[in-house]
């Protein structure tokens, strides 16, 4: 049963899980991991169920210490870490004593590491989820970020004989600085000039330092729109690419508004929205345009790979 | 009406759209819709986000495809509005308006050339309709406005907007829940707690409520307060004719 001591948060580590569905009628985002592939990994990498709740580590991880010892994973973002003075693989189930401290760097590539207990860690369900809604300052860890000295216990008696994944080479992804993720167009795509159009998918977009999990404010060529950017208000799906007036793109994640008032010229389809969890500013952004049939394929085949990875 | 419009939002998405204004009547569409959908479920969808005039549904393509869905949403089509379940409610929220708790009421009488005692008679003197919850939790959007008060937002948002303050936007009013940052013109405050994490659902108001602003004065205000610590004040609800 693994307890962790936080020695030193990182800069930005909260308790995810999958989010929470049910309540945007209520202006309450999902939240829930930035990178669901990750996510899933280091729950399948300790036997644990994908609705379990891991550590999500952002740019840097910092330090734990294991007040009991068990089974744990880390898939995700490469922080070069260590248990001890020992370098741990990432994406492979590892196993740390009583007294052992795991610390983390800089996220050379990537940008969040998700850290697994074996049990999933013990934080009370609100609405249906453990994620930590860091804005609306509910859920997780007492609806907040960690801070030193934190104490995070896995769930009682879940520690099962589950067997972990053995995870296949061909399964790690690689994260570049440059992402290119596939969108489809709409729904306010009349909003904007053929041009325009033409400018979102052509070129790059940076990620500027106002990042967060709520959402990335982009930088890049303006996107010209025709006569004003606020529509009437609508709700917002994830990975939604919002143009606000001066023409520059705001991309909505787990922690974003649930309605909002300017014009969506695409959305990032359910399978490439995982990616967007491992850019960072001064990263960037290149958009490219999907059918339907092409996002649905690709979501086959990403849950088909999920799948395997879950054991009953 | 005009004709339904459903545009895919993503592939996991897709929007309902009864019409691109502010309306009683398209208001009413999506509250149809969507008490059907809860009523009787299309397998597959996995929320629900109504809007002032269109409902955004969330999906699992693997359970259904956009088509089909977009199909059997048409079959549900037109809704019949005058059946809408639930009682017509009217909540009658106090507000002490003005002063610390509305720093914006004066710009906002100036804008309207009207006095301070104007703009506080034609924001409270009126039913609103809730017509969704959205942006933060538990932040009601209400309308319509008295068109003599409507007002642009702020250039500049404000980081820190208290709890319970009620602003105007446009045409558009409605209360903070939670302090946060905005830039709506804050013209009151209610000591009422709109969002509730204990209460199910968690948002005080659900669209197709009314709410009817009450001004009090500092002594009300102050005794609600006290009333709510203690756990005693019930806020006055009664059914609109």
């Amino acid at each position: 049963m693994p307890r962790l001591h936080v020695l030193r948060p990182g800069m930005l580590t909260s308790v995810q899980d999958r989010g929470r569905r049910g309540y945007q009628d209520q202006g309450i985002p999902p939240a829930g991991a930035m990178d669901e592939y990750a996510l899933r990994a280091a729950n399948a990498l300790c036997g644990n169920s994908i609705d379990e709740a891991v550590l999500e580590l952002t740019m840097y991880g910092g330090s734990y210490e294991f007040l009991e010892g068990g089974n744990f994973a880390l898939a995700g973002a490469d922080m070069g870490a260590r248990l001890n003075d020992r370098g741990l693989p990432l994406w492979q189930q590892c196993n740390a004593k009583a007294g052992d401290r795991l610390t983390f760097g800089w996220a050379k590539r990537g940008c969040r590491l998700y850290l697994g207990i074996s049990g999933g860690i013990d934080v009370p369900v609100v609405l249906g989820s453990r994620s930590t809604y860091l804005l609306g300052k509910f859920g997780g860890f007492h609806g907040r970020m960690l801070v030193k000295g934190d104490e995070l216990y896995s769930q009682p008696g879940q520690e099962k004989e589950a067997v972990p994944v053995v995870f296949s080479p061909d399964w790690i992804p690689s994260y570049e600085s440059s992402l290119t993720v596939r969108v489809i167009l709409g729904p306010q795509l009349g909003c904007f000039t053929e041009k325009g159009i033409a400018t979102f998918l052509q070129h790059g977009y940076s990620i500027t330092s106002q990042a967060d999990r709520m959402g990335y404010r982009l930088e890049g060529q303006p996107i010209q729109i025709k006569g004003r950017a606020d529509i009437l208000t609508d709700g917002i799906p994830a990975g939604a690419v919002q143009v606000q007036s001066e023409g520059q793109p705001l991309l909505l994640l787990a922690e974003r508004q649930t309605t909002g008032g300017y014009a969506k010229i695409a959305c990032v389809i359910g399978a490439d929205l995982w990616r967007l969890g491992q850019v960072k500013p001064g990263d960037s952004i290149h958009f490219q345009s999907a059918s339907l049939m092409e996002a649905e394929a690709a979501w086959r085949d990403l849950s088909e790979l999920w799948n395997r990875w879950v054991r009953s | 009406m005009q004709e339904v419009r459903i545009l895919p939002a993503g592939d996991q998405a897709l929007l309902v759209e009864f019409g691109q204004h502010i309306a009683p009547e398209l208001s009413a569409n999506v509250r149809a819709l969507r008490q059907s959908l809860h009523r009787i479920p299309i397998h597959g969808i996995r929320d629900m986000i109504p809007s002032y005039a269109s409902l955004l549904v969330e999906y699992d393509p693997l359970s259904i495809s956009s088509e089909v869905l977009s199909a059997e949403i048409r079959q549900r089509l037109p809704l019949k509005i005058e059946q809408l379940e639930g009682k017509q409610e009217l909540f009658l929220l106090p507000t002490i308006y003005g002063g610390e708790f509305g720093p914006d009421l004066s710009d906002v009488a100036d804008h309207a050339g009207l006095t301070a005692e104007e703009v506080v008679a034609l924001h409270a003197n009126r039913d609103y309709l809730v017509y969704l919850i959205g942006f933060t939790p538990g932040f009601p959007y209400l309308g319509s406005l008295d068109q003599r008060i409507a007002m642009p937002r702020l250039t500049n948002p404000r980081l820190k907007i208290p709890r319970g303050s009620v602003g105007i936007a446009g045409a558009q009013t409605g209360i903070y829940p939670s302090e946060s940052p905005g830039g709506w013109r804050i013209i009151g405050q209610t000591p009422i707690p709109l969002f509730n994490l204990q209460a199910d659902p968690p948002a005080l108001f659900q669209p197709g409520a009314w709410v009817r602003f009450r001004p009090v004065d500092n002594i009300e205000f102050a005794s609600i307060k006290r009333q709510l610590a203690e756990g005693t004040y019930r806020i006055d609800q009664v059914l609109n004719a």
